[in-house]
C-alpha cells in the first residue's frame, strides 16, 4: 500500500505492506533510526514518537494507519542545533544513562507538558507511566521533565545538578566518629 | 616559549584557528559535577545502536527456537522455509555440527565440576524453552521471521526438570543425561574456626537462628535487547563483529576459540549499548551462529533480539536457596555463621554461570566480626534458562541472607536491629580488617555512615511513631528497615582469580596518545554500555595533565582501536580501569617531564609539574605547558639523546586488592493490612564509594542500583511452570517497575578513601541493588513481626502480604508479639520457616 507521511519536516511517499509496523517502515524503510525498539507488547514505549503532535508508540501502529499524518521524532525535535527544552533539561539533570529508553522518555513528557504545562512530580511519575527505564530508578527522569516545565511556563529550568565551578576539596569522613 | 615551539615546526605556514589549540586548565576536575559527554547523541537520536547498523548486502537471521523445556529432537526439516522468497538459507544444528563449536564456560569452579557440551544450536536435545534449533537468513526482517513457521520440527517429549531440590534428590530425571546427575558442583568453603565447634563451645549460651531465603529467579531486562552484526570479507577469512555486549575484548577471544578464526581476524565492535547489568557480560549463541553463518555466506548478518526472545534466551539472574544459620552468644556478639547454597544454574553454563554463587561465599559475613565461617553450595542443572551475572553477580544474594538474618537474630534477642549490628561490625580504628571469610577489608566507616543515614531518615521519630501506631492498632502498618551492607568490588587481582580457577586475569588496561595540538586521546579497555565512562575518564586525565576537560577525547569498545581490555562488569571500571588510566597519565608525565627539562636546560629534578605546566625551581620565567611539550616531541627535533619520540603510554593495572564500598541504607514502608499493598514512604542511603570522580554520575549509579533492587524485593519474578515454560516470558507479565512504582531516595555521602588504589576510589555500579533489597524487606517483616510473621517471600506482592496477615483459614492474626524493640520477642524462635 502507499502511504504518505511527512517525519521531522521532510515528506515520505513510500509503499509499504500493510502489516508494516510504523517502526519498522521509519527504522527500515526511511533509515529514521533515532527511535529504537525495546518490546514487543507495546510496554517499554522506548519507540514513543509524535503523531500529529500526540505521544504514540510506534510499535503498536501500523505504517498505514499513519498514513497523510506529521511524525516528529528525537531526530526532528530540535530546532536546528537548539535542543528542545526537554532534550536540555534531561542533560541537565542527568535524566540517562545509557539512553535507550531516553527518545521516547523525552516524547512522551513533550506530550505530557502540552496537556499539563505544570505537573506536579506524582503527574509526572503517573504522566510516564507507560515508559521504562533500567538505568535511572526514574528520579532523575522526573526531575528533569519539572524543570523543563517550569522553563517552558517561562519561569527558568530548576537549579542544574552539574557544577560548572570545579569540585570543592574533598572531605573525608573517615577519621572521625 | 612561542619561537622555541615554531622552530620545531614549519614555523608561520600553518595558519592556526583560535581553537586548535588548549586552553589553560582550570582544575578541580576530580569531584566535579560534570556533565556527560555521552548525552548529546542520545538525547537526539544520534545513536548507533547495534540494530541500527545497515550494511549494503546485510541479510537478516533469526532463531527459531524450542517450545519445550526438555526434548529429543527427532528431527529439523527446513526445506519448506527454503522455498519462501527471500529466503537464503536456512539451517539447523546438525547443519552447523561442524562449525558452530561449543560455547564457553569459564569459571570451572572445581577441577570435578561437571560441564556439558553446550552447542549454539541444539544438536540431538533441546534443554530449555528458548534452546534455538534452527536459524534463517532472508533479505529481510519480516521475511525471516516468517520463514520459521515453515521450518519443521519433531520433539520427542522428555520430562522437564524445574524445582532444584527435586532436581538432587535420588532418581531425579536428568537434564543431561549422560552425566549422570544434575549436580554441576560441591563447593565447600570452611574459613576461621569450625563453626560447629565453636557453637559447641558456646554451649547454653549460644542462640542459634536459622532460616531459608528464597533468590527468585530475574530477568535482567536491559531497555537494549541484545543484538548482532557481522560484517564479512570472506576472501580474506576476516570478521567484524558489532554486538551489544559489555565485553567486546573477551568475546574477541572467545569467538575465536570457539570458530577456529584467528583472534587476529576479529574484530569486535560494541558500538552504542544499550544497558547491560550482567545480562551482556556473556558470549551468547546468537554471536557465534552470525558468525559461522556470516562466514559461510561470506554476507553481512543482522540479529535483533525481541524482548520475547530476551526473556527467554538472555541469562536469567540469582535463582538461589539459602539455608543460613547465625549463632551468637546471648548478650549479641556474634559467633559464626553457616551457609548451606543451592543454586540453579539452568540448562547450560554460560561464561561465568558457576562463579556467581562463589563470589558470593566471600561476602556473607559482611560487616561483621565472627570467628566461624562455613558455605558449602551446591550447583544445579534444570531445564531452564541458564543463569549468569545479574547487577551484583552472588553479592546481592549473600548480603540480603545476612541483613535479612541480623533482623531474625535481634528479634529473637529482643534487640533493636541496628544496635546488634553496631555491636558487631568493625570499628572503624580497626581497618584494615582481615575477614572470616578470608578477605582483608582495607577501609571503611560504617559508624560515619549510619550516623549520617539515622539522621536524614529520623530514625529514632520513626521508631516512636511505629510504637505509637502499634499502641493505636492503626491498620496501616509502618515498617523501618536496615541494610548496613558492604560488597567487594573492582574484580579483580588476577592472582585471586587464580586461586578460584577463573579462566582469565582481572587487569585493565589503558593508553594515553598525546596529539600534536596538545590535545589527548585515551583508550581504555573498560568498555561503557550507558555508565558514563568517556566523562569521568576525561575527568580523571585532564586533572593528571592540566589539560582542560574538553580536550579529551575517550576511545572504547573497538578491538582495533583500544585493543586490550577486560571489560565492565563487577564495578571495576573505576577501580581498576580508572586506575590504568591514572598510571598511564604518571608514565606520559614522566617523558614529558624529562623532554621540559631538556628543552628548559634544567636538570630534570629541578623541573615541577603543577596544573599541566613545567617549570624550573628558582627560575619562575622558564615554563613549558604539557601542550607545547607534546608538540615538541611530535616535531622531535631536540629531544634527550637516545629518547622515543613519543610521550604515548600504556599502562595495564592489576589491582593488588578488591576495594570494599559499604552503606547504610533505610526504608520505611506503609502496609494496607486490609489489601497487604506496601508503599516506601521513605527511602535514604548514606553510601561510601571512596573518593568521587563525578557526584551527579555516582547519584545516577545508586538510583537506578536502588530501583532494581527494590523491583527484586517488590515486583519482579520469573515464574515457571511444571513443563518448565516461562510464564512471565514477556514484559506483560514481567512487573518492571515504571515511575509510579518507585519512590524518591534521598541519597547521601561518607568519604574514607580505598586505601588499595592511588585514587582512593571504590565503585558504585551495583551497591544501590545489593543494598535496598533486604532494606526493604526488612522493613516489610519490621511492619509484620508483630503478627508472628517470620519470612515473606520475594517479591513481597500484595497477595504475599495478605496472606501472611492471615491464617490458613483467612482469619485475620493479631498482632499479640506487639512489643517494640528493646523487649523479649513473643514470636520469634528459631528454626525453619512459615
Amino acid at each position: 500500500m502507499r502511504v504518505r507521511m511527512k517525519v521531522d519536516g521532510v515528506v515520505y511517499e513510500d509503499e509499504v505492506e500493510p502489516r508494516t509496523l510504523l517502526t519498522h517502515h521509519l527504522r527500515d524503510g526511511l533509515g529514521r533510526v533515532g527511535t529504537p525498539i525495546g518490546c514487543d507488547t507495546s510496554n517499554c514505549g522506548s519507540c514513543t514518537l509524535l503523531v500529529d503532535g500526540e505521544s504514540v508508540k510506534s510499535c503498536s501502529v501500523l505504517a498505514v494507519q499513519a498514513d497523510g499524518t506529521e511524525i516528529t521524532t528525537i531526530q526532528g525535535l530540535a530546532e536546528g542545533s537548539t535542543w528542545h527544552p526537554v532534550q536540555k533539561a534531561f542533560q541537565e539533570h542527568h535524566g540517562l544513562q545509557c539512553g535507550y529508553c531516553t527518545p521516547g522518555m523525552i516524547l512522551a513528557a513533550v506530550d505530557l507538558l502540552s496537556h499539563n504545562p505544570d505537573p506536579t512530580e506524582d503527574e509526572v511519575r503517573h504522566g510516564l507511566e507507560g515508559n521504562l527505564c533500567r538505568c535511572t530508578g526514574y528520579q532523575n527522569i522526573v526531575k528533569s521533565v519539572l524543570s523543563a516545565a517550569s522553563e517552558m511556563r517561562g519561569d527558568g529550568p530548576l537549579p542544574g545538578s552539574f557544577q560548572d565551578a570545579p569540585a570543592e576539596s574533598h572531605e573525608t569522613a573517615g577519621a572521625s566518629s | 616559549m612561542t619561537e622555541q615551539l615554531d622552530a620545531g615546526l614549519v614555523a608561520g605556514e600553518i595558519a592556526e584557528h583560535p581553537d586548535a589549540l588548549s586552553k589553560p586548565y582550570a582544575g578541580g576536575e576530580l569531584g566535579r559535577g560534570r556533565r556527560r559527554k555521552e548525552d548529546a547523541k542520545l538525547v537526539t537520536g544520534q545513536t548507533n545502536w547495534t540494530d541500527n547498523i545497515t550494511l549494503p548486502g546485510l541479510l537478516h537471521m533469526t532463531v527459531l527456537r524450542s517450545p519445550m523445556a526438555h526434548a529429543r529432537i527427532v528431527s529439523v526439516d527446513v526445506s519448506a522455509a527454503l522455498e519462501l522468497p527471500g529466503v537464503i538459507a536456512a539451517y539447523s544444528g546438525a547443519d552447523l555440527a561442524d562449525v558452530q563449536g561449543a560455547l564457553p564456560c569459564a569459571w570451572p569452579v572445581t577441577a570435578e565440576m561437571v560441564h556439558p557440551d553446550h552447542p549454539p544450536l541444539a544438536v540431538d536435545e533441546v534443554r530449555y524453552v528458548g534452546d534455538g534449533v534452527a536459524v534463517v537468513v532472508a533479505r529481510d526482517r519480516y521475511t525471516a521471521v516468517d520463514a520459521l513457521e515453515a521450518i519443521a520440527v519433531e520433539y520427542e517429549q522428555l520430562p522437564a526438570v524445574v524445582d532444584m531440590e527435586a532436581a538432587i534428590a535420588e532418581g531425579a530425571d536428568l537434564v543431561h543425561g549422560d552425566k549422570g546427575t544434575n549436580t554441576c558442583f560441591r563447593w565447600p568453603f570452611a574459613s576461621g574456626d569450625n563453626y560447629a565447634e565453636t557453637v559447641a563451645a558456646a554451649g547454653d549460651d549460644a542462640v542459634v537462628v536459622k532460616r531459608r531465603f528464597r533468590q527468585q529467579r530475574l530477568l535482567p531486562t536491559a531497555i537494549e535487547p541484545r543484538g548482532v552484526v557481522v560484517a564479512p570479507i570472506a576472501a580474506a577469512d576476516e570478521y567484524t563483529v558489532y554486538s551489544a555486549t559489555q565485553i567486546p575484548h573477551i568475546l574477541r577471544v572467545m569467538l575465536a576459540l570457539v570458530t577456529g578464526i584467528g583472534e587476529h581476524k576479529i574484530r569486535v565492535i560494541a558500538p552504542d549499548v544499550g544497558g547491560g547489568f550482567g545480562s551482556k557480560l556473556n558470549v551468547y549463541a546468537e554471536e557465534v551462529l552470525a558468525l559461522v553463518v556470516a562466514k559461510k555466506l561470506g554476507r553481512p548478518i543482522k540479529w535483533t533480539e525481541s524482548r520475547s526472545e530476551n526473556y527467554q534466551a538472555t541469562i536469567h539472574g540469582r535463582d538461589q536457596i539459602q539455608d543460613i544459620e547465625i549463632a551468637a552468644t546471648r548478650d549479641g556478639t556474634l559467633l559464626g555463621l553457616k551457609v548451606e547454597l543451592l543454586a540453579d544454574m539452568g540448562a547450560y553454563l554460560q561464561l561465568i554461570t558457576p562463579g556467581i554463587p562463589i563470589l558470593g561465599a566471600f561476602m556473607y559475613p559482611a560487616i561483621y566480626k565472627m570467628k566461624a565461617y562455613d558455605f558449602h553450595c551446591t550447583g544445579v542443572f534444570t531445564t531452564k534458562t541458564p543463569t549468569d551475572a545479574y547487577r551484583g553477580a552472588g553479592r546481592p544474594e549473600a548480603t540480603y541472607a545476612i541483613e535479612r538474618i541480623m533482623d531474625e537474630l535481634a528479634a529473637e534477642l529482643g534487640r533493636d536491629p541496628m544496635d546488634l549490628r553496631k555491636q558487631n561490625w568493625i570499628r572503624h580504628e580497626e581497618f584494615p580488617y582481615d575477614m572470616v571469610a578470608g578477605l582483608t577489608y582495607d577501609s571503611g566507616n560504617y559508624e560515619a555512615a549510619t550516623e549520617k543515614a539515622e539522621q536524614m531518615f529520623d530514625l529514632a521519630g520513626l521508631r516512636a511513631e511505629q510504637e505509637r501506631r502499634r499502641g493505636d492498632n492503626d491498620p496501616m502498618l509502618l515498617g523501618i528497615g536496615i541494610s548496613t551492607f558492604t560488597e567487594m568490588c573492582g574484580l579483580a587481582p588476577s592472582r585471586v582469580l587464580g586461586s578460584l580457577s577463573y579462566g582469565a586475569g582481572g587487569w585493565e588496561a589503558a593508553q594515553i596518545r598525546m596529539l600534536p595540538t596538545g590535545k589527548v586521546e585515551v583508550t581504555s579497555g573498560a568498555t561503557p554500555h550507558g555508565q558514563g565512562h568517556h566523562t569521568a575518564w576525561s575527568q580523571i586525565v585532564a586533572d593528571a595533565l592540566g589539560v582542560p576537560f574538553e580536550d579529551v577525547e575517550v576511545v572504547t569498545g573497538d578491538t582495533d582501536s583500544s585493543p586490550k581490555g577486560m571489560d565492565t562488569y563487577g564495578s571495576r571500571s573505576l577501580v581498576v580501569g580508572g586506575i590504568a588510566i591514572h598510571k598511564a597519565t604518571g608514565k606520559v608525565l614522566e617523558k614529558a617531564k624529562r623532554i621540559a627539562a631538556h628543552l628548559l636546560e634544567a636538570a630534570e629534578g629541578d623541573v615541577e609539574f603543577s596544573g599541566g605546566t613545567f617549570s624550573v625551581k628558582g627560575s619562575p620565567e622558564a615554563t613549558m605547558t604539557i601542550q607545547q611539550v607534546a608538540l615538541a616531541t611530535f616535531a622531535a627535533h631536540n629531544l634527550p639523546d637516545g629518547m622515543e619520540p613519543t610521550l604515548d603510554s600504556d599502562y595495564v593495572y592489576d589491582p593488588e586488592n578488591f576495594s570494599y564500598p559499604h552503606g547504610t541504607h533505610l526504608c520505611a514502608v506503609e502496609i494496607d493490612s486490609e489489601t497487604g499493598f506496601t508503599t516506601i514512604r521513605k527511602y535514604v542511603c548514606v553510601d561510601d564509594i571512596g573518593r568521587i570522580v563525578n557526584p551527579v554520575i555516582v547519584e545516577g549509579q545508586v538510583h537506578g542500583g536502588i530501583a532494581q533492587g527494590i523491583a527484586q524485593a517488590l515486583y519482579e519474578e520469573a515464574v515457571h511452570d511444571a513443563e518448565g515454560n516461562l510464564t512471565t516470558g514477556s514484559l506483560v507479565d514481567y512487573l518492571v517497575p515504571a515511575a509510579p512504582d518507585l519512590p524518591h531516595f534521598d541519597t547521601g555521602r561518607t568519604e574514607t578513601p580505598s586505601t588499595s588504589n592511588p585514587l582512593g576510589v571504590k565503585g558504585v555500579g551495583e551497591a544501590g541493588t545489593i543494598a535496598s533489597t533486604p532494606a526493604v524487606m526488612n522493613a516489610i517483616h519490621d511492619a509484620l513481626r508483630p503478627f508472628g510473621v517470620r519470612d515473606i517471600a520475594m517479591p513481597a506482592t500484595p497477595e504475599r502480604v495478605w496472606r501472611a496477615l492471615r491464617h490458613d483459614d483467612g482469619t485475620p492474626r493479631d498482632a499479640s508479639g506487639t512489643v517494640a524493640y528493646g523487649g523479649p520477642s513473643t514470636n520469634a524462635t528459631s528454626g525453619g520457616t512459615s
